[in-house]
Formats: structure tokens, sequence, C-alpha cells
């Protein structure tokens, strides 16, 4: 076959220039990333925001934020915002201690799952997320709709000591984090820095980080967890994803 | 002219040597997270000490394991082939030895960083910004030097640049991409950062990283490694040119879109994932036509796996690398996947690649290049000790995995006759206690292997060198 001769001389060519080489194969593992990766950037598909309700009207599945509202006067299920300041001190904490190794939070569309869990996760619940935290193992159950499933003293027995609440369960305890405080200051810098990367913070958000002094890493630990999944308020017999 | 004189050989030395320190580091570290999830007691080492529990403890084993102990005997190798095929020294020694000494730092700074906390809670890539960027140099001087050296070769004598070269060359480019995409983030300060990316697309390129951390810098660096130290313990060429030309450009194209198989039934477009899946399955193509390749590589010879410890390392580890690159497509078709995912069959595929595959293929070549080094033999009876202990240790590990990984999926999804769930959560992780214990001991004799490894190394270099001395003094 002529095809298959110049292939191979372009092969040998290749075989004799290192930078030839190089730049074949710069070239060959690049398709993938392009192909992949790039339309999840540019196609508006990829994160659904809106939704068309049960009475034909389309609603916003993002907090629609009203001139001079504060995150406080957001409620359950008026849409995907960004963390409080004390709920984003404690998602540093779960991300410091670990807990996306066991935890994942991202619930596939299966029924055990609706069941054990909650409606499946959207996209859209985790554009906030620097990084995303849908983890990869279960080692204990899944996260993503555990706010408001427990009271707060729940979780802070659980963390202190798992194994007196779950017998069976092989987690840590969690008891450090009564003894330390969180760092309004650095809280502060944070939200600083999240505004850089998209998360719309106001001025007043970020300067709200100061109230969280005295707080204690436990109460910043239970401040994320119990906001987890409870965005969206989901509606039965609506599509949230094809 | 002996090959130290001819060849760069010290840092070869000391990359082997601190390759099988990591190595027992790392896997005891392993070892130690399995014991914890079996008796998880073990987390409370000192009075509410954060230090050793295993959400602090497991980036550490990953980090070690891949960049101490795969890291160190990639740099080992690649920088041995080099010279050899293309028989010239180093481009630049003293770039080679920077190079050792960043990549050094960066692991002994994981080892002082994981346990105090600081991360960037991204899979394999938890190390903070600052040890990042010092990768990111490191990683530049082991690229560049490795092709200036092939660039100045005597291309009278050496025209063509040999394969295992090239897949040294593939793996080194991706992980550039891979590493500095992945890692873009924004400082907050010295050790705190937040990735650029969220969400969906952080998961992709979380797993478009984490899959090819797995695919080049695993797989591709170490088919490096088969290609060169097969042929050379077997004394024999490669069984076929033209299959290593397939192997290379379809591992280079198609290994990279594979990310999108961790993503299935998530909040990741369908497409990207069925996407991911198919490329997945025809893999298995390219995979099994390099195993073969290195395994046929023993035609006519295969009654030396009989006295010959390394080349079983070496076989052995082709076979493990063909048993995983056809589990692997398996647990990727969507079917599979919705059972697999998140359960422990993960773990045990991992390991599959990580104690059968690269484990071995590497084992084989440090033992071969300390006898090629010092032009001696290893001490045989403790070769076949770590052969059989870390044989062993794979097994009950893998089939520890597969039973409580298929086990927890089939457990989530059990219904009872009334149509409610059979089990809660609580009575899955119980269900797992006898083989979490049983990982844990496949896990310690992996460790003994490693041990027993590091004893027969370091005890026949300094014989090596004991009688290099004694000759020096009597001729003086």
């Amino acid at each position: 076959m002529a095809g298959n001769n110049k292939k191979e001389s372009i092969q040998v060519k290749l075989e004799k220039n290192i930078f030839a080489l190089y730049f074949g194969t710069a070239l060959a593992v690049s398709i993938a990333g392009i192909v992949e990766i790039v339309p999840l950037f540019t196609n508006s598909e990829t994160i659904k925001s809106e939704v068309t309700q049960a009475d034909g009207t389309v609603k916003s599945l993002i907090w629609q934020r009203q001139e001079g509202q504060s995150l406080d006067d957001w409620k359950p299920g008026d849409g995907v915002r960004p963390y409080k300041p004390l709920e984003l001190a404690g998602r540093d904490i779960y991300q410091r201690e670990g807990c996306y190794l066991c935890h994942s939070q991202m619930v596939r569309p299966f029924r055990d799952e609706l069941e054990r869990y909650g409606h499946y996760s959207l996209a859209v619940e985790s554009i906030y997320d620097h990084p995303m935290q849908w983890g990869s193992k279960r080692t204990g159950p899944d996260l993503a709709r555990l706010g408001g499933k427990y009271s707060d003293e729940w979780h802070i027995l659980h963390l202190r000591h798992p194994q007196a609440l779950v017998p069976e369960s092989v987690m840590p305890k969690y008891r450090f984090l009564d003894d330390a405080k969180v760092d309004p200051e650095s809280i502060k810098e944070r939200m600083i820095a999240m505004t850089h990367i998209g998360v719309p913070y106001t001025e007043q958000d970020i300067e709200s980080a100061a109230k969280t002094e005295g707080k204690t890493e436990m109460q910043a630990m239970v401040a994320y967890l119990q906001s987890l999944g409870n965005h969206i308020e989901f509606e039965k017999g609506v599509v949230y994803r094809e | 002219m002996s090959i130290h004189e001819k060849y760069d050989l010290g840092v070869v030395k000391w990359f082997t040597i601190m390759s099988v320190v990591y190595l027992i580091a790392g896997t005891t570290i392993g070892t130690y997270l399995a014991s914890e999830l079996a008796w998880p007691y073990l987390n409370d080492l000192g009075t509410d000490w954060p230090y050793f529990q295993f959400g602090r403890l497991r980036p550490l084993h990953t980090n070690a394991v891949i960049f101490g102990f795969g890291g160190s005997a990639l740099m080992a190798t690649a920088y041995y082939i080099v010279q050899r095929t293309n028989q010239t020294k180093l481009w630049s020694n003293k770039m080679a030895w920077a190079q050792f000494w960043t990549w050094n730092i960066i692991i002994i700074s994981a080892v002082i960083t994981f346990p105090l906390g600081f991360t960037q809670s991204k899979e394999y890539a938890e190390l903070e910004w600052p040890i990042d960027i010092l990768i990111t140099l490191s990683w530049a001087m082991y690229l560049y030097n490795f092709v200036m050296t092939i660039h100045i070769r005597d291309r009278k004598k050496v025209p063509h640049v040999y394969v295992a070269n090239w897949f040294f060359l593939g793996m080194m480019v991706m992980v550039t991409y891979l590493h500095v995409v992945n890692n873009l983030s924004i400082p907050v300060d010295w050790f705190k950062s937040y990735s650029i990316f969220s969400g969906v697309q952080d998961a992709m390129i979380q797993w478009w990283w984490g899959h090819n951390a797995v695919g080049f810098f695993l797989t591709a660096g170490f088919l490096g490694m088969m290609y060169y130290f097969v042929p050379k313990q077997a004394e024999r060429p490669v069984y076929s040119y033209r299959l290593s030309v397939i192997h290379f450009w379809a591992l280079m194209f198609g290994y990279v879109w594979l990310g999108a198989h961790h993503l299935q039934y998530t909040a990741l477009p369908d497409w990207a994932g069925s996407l991911g899946a198919t490329i997945s399955l025809a893999m298995i193509i390219p995979s099994w036509g390099g195993a073969i390749n290195g395994i046929m590589t023993l035609s006519g010879a295969w009654e030396r796996l009989r006295e010959d410890y390394i080349l079983r390392f070496l076989i052995m580890s082709l076979a493990f690398y063909a048993m995983s690159t056809f589990e692997g497509p398996v647990m990727s078709s969507k079917t599979v996947n919705a059972l697999s995912h998140y359960t422990d069959w993960t773990i045990g595929h991992v390991h599959s690649g990580a104690l059968g595959w690269v484990l071995m293929v590497s084992a084989g070549s440090l033992y071969h290049i300390v006898q090629k080094l010092y032009n001696v033999q290893l001490n045989q009876s403790l070769l076949g000790l770590h052969f059989w202990s870390h044989t062993i240790g794979t097994v009950l590990y893998i089939v520890a995995m597969w039973v409580s990984g298929i086990m927890q999926g089939l457990m989530w999804r059990a219904y009872d006759e009334y149509g409610t769930l059979a089990y809660t959560f609580a009575e899955s992780v119980s269900a797992m206690h006898p083989y979490y214990a049983m990982r844990a001991a496949g896990g310690a004799l992996v460790v003994l292997g490693a041990i027993v490894m590091l004893v027969n190394i370091v005890t026949t270099i300094r014989k090596a060198d004991a009688t290099v001395k004694e000759s020096k003094t009597a001729t003086a």
C-alpha cells in the first residue's frame, strides 16, 4: 500500500530527529483534551442553570440576589449560592482532614441512591466549589444531600466519637476541632481570593467574615455539612438533567 | 574503558537507592492505612492528634509511592537508558544532580506538609502550590536533559532513537501538560490555594490528570523500562518493531481520552463519559499488543524463567499489565461502572496495576541496573524471597478488594421483598472487616519484599565497593 510506505517514512524521520518526535508526541497527546475538555468551558449546556417547572415557567437554579441582600437573606431552596464565611471555613477543614477521600458528594441517578441519599446531583450545584469535592470512593456514605438531615447536636457528637452513634463506623475521631478557633482575618483573605476566580462575593459578604470571631472549627465544620445539598428545591416530575 | 568512565552513573545509583527507600516508606504507610480501616482505633495514635489519621496520611501514601518510588525509579532508569541506548554521557551531569536534589526535597516536603494538613484536595495532586512550582522546575530539568542527551548522540553510530526513549519522552511531555494545567490555582497564603477551576470542569480536569497519572506516569514511562530491560535481561531483540510503533502511537493518542470514564453517571455531560468509556474499550488492543510484544520477546528462551528471578519479575509484571488493562476497560463500561464505582474494586484495580505491573517491572529493572553497575550477581535467595513475598502479597490484596468491592456494590443496591433497601450503609461497612484485614496482610507482605530488596541492593553495592577498594590498595 502506498499510504503505508508514506507513513513508515514519517515514522523513520521522527525516529531520527528527537525534536520532531517531541512535537509529534505533543500533538498526539493534545487532541483528546481539545475535544473532551474545551467544550465543557464553551458549551452552555454543560451547566444547566435554568429549569422549566411543572407549570411551564422557567426558574433559575442559581440564587438571584436582590440589591442589598446579604447571604443571610437566602433560604433553603432559593438556588445555588456561595458559601457563607463560616461554611467556607468548614469546607477548608473538610479538605484539610481529607474527608473527600472517603465520602463522595455526587449522587448518581439510580433508584437505590435516590432512596439512600436523595435527588441526584446537578452540575450547577458545585459551580462555587474550587475545587470540586465529588470524591471517588464511598468508604463512608455520600454527603451531597446531608444538609438538614441530622441536627447540629448529632453532628457534633458524631464528629467527636463516630462509633458512639454508629458502632460499625471506621471513621476517625475529630475531637480536636472543639479546641481550635477559626481565624476571621484568614477567612476574609480566602473570600477575597475566591472573588478573583469568579465567586460573586460582595464587599458586605467579605466584611461579614468578622462575625465568625470566637467560633470553633467544630462549629464551622457543622455549618458546612448543614449547607450541603439543600440549595435547590427539587420538584416532582421536572427534568433537571437529560 | 569501564562503564563508569563512559557514562554518568552516580545519579542513576542514587535514584535507584532512593526509589527503594521511598518504596518502603510508601508501602509501610499504605499498610498502616489499610490497618486503620480494619481497626479504626489506630487513627488515634496520641491523644487527639490528627497527624496519623486516615485523611491526612492517605495523600502521603499515594504521593510517596507514585512520586517518591515511581518517580525515582523513572528517573534512575531514564538516565540509565538514555545514556546506554544513545552511547553518550548525559548532556549535563550537574543538571541531573540538581534534578535529584530538587526531587528529593519535593518528597521530603510531602512528608512534612501532608500530616500537617496542607493540601489542595485534588487526588494525587494534593501538594500545595509552592511545591508544585518546584515539581515543575525539577520536571523541566529532567525533560530538557533527556532530550538534549538524545540530541547530542553520534548520529553515525546511533541514527535511530531507540523505542524505550519514545515512551519516556511521551511520558515527560504529557505529565508536563497535566501537572501544569491541573494545578492552576490562586494562592491565599504560602500554604493555601484554591483551584481556578470549579465543579464539573474541575472534575474533568482532575480526572484527565488522575487517569493520565496512571496512563503516562505509571504506564508509558514504565513501558519504556519494559522495552529496554526485558530484551536486555532476556538477551534477545524486541519481538516486533512494528508492534512497538503501533503500541506507542496508539497509547499517546488514545490514553488521554480515558479520564472521563471516572465520571460516568455524575453531573458530567453524558457524551463525555461515554466517549471516555468507548475509547477505554478500544485501548485493550494496543495495551495487549504491548504486553504480547514484551512477553514474546522471551519466545524461545522460556526455560530462563526457571533460574532468572529478574526475568521473572519482568515477565510477571507484563502478565499483570495485561490483566489490569483488560480489567480497566471492563470497569469503564457503563453497566459494570454503575456497580464498581465508589467501591473497593477501584482500589483493587489500581493496586493490580501498581503492585503487579509498576512495582514488578521496576524491581526487575532496578535489580538489572545494580548488577550492571557493579558487574556482580545479587543474592539469589533474597531475590527469590522478594519475588514470592511480593507476588503472594499482591494476589491477597487484589482478591480481598475484588470480593469487598463487588460485595459493597451489591449490598448498596439490594432490595428486600417489600421493595425497601435491604442494608443500611453501616451494615456494608461492617461486612468489609475481614477483607480489610486480609488486604492489610497482603500489604505487609509487600513491605517485607521491599525491605528485602533494599537489603539485597545495599549489601551487594557495599561488597562490590569493598572489592574495588581492596584492588586499588593492592595496586598501590
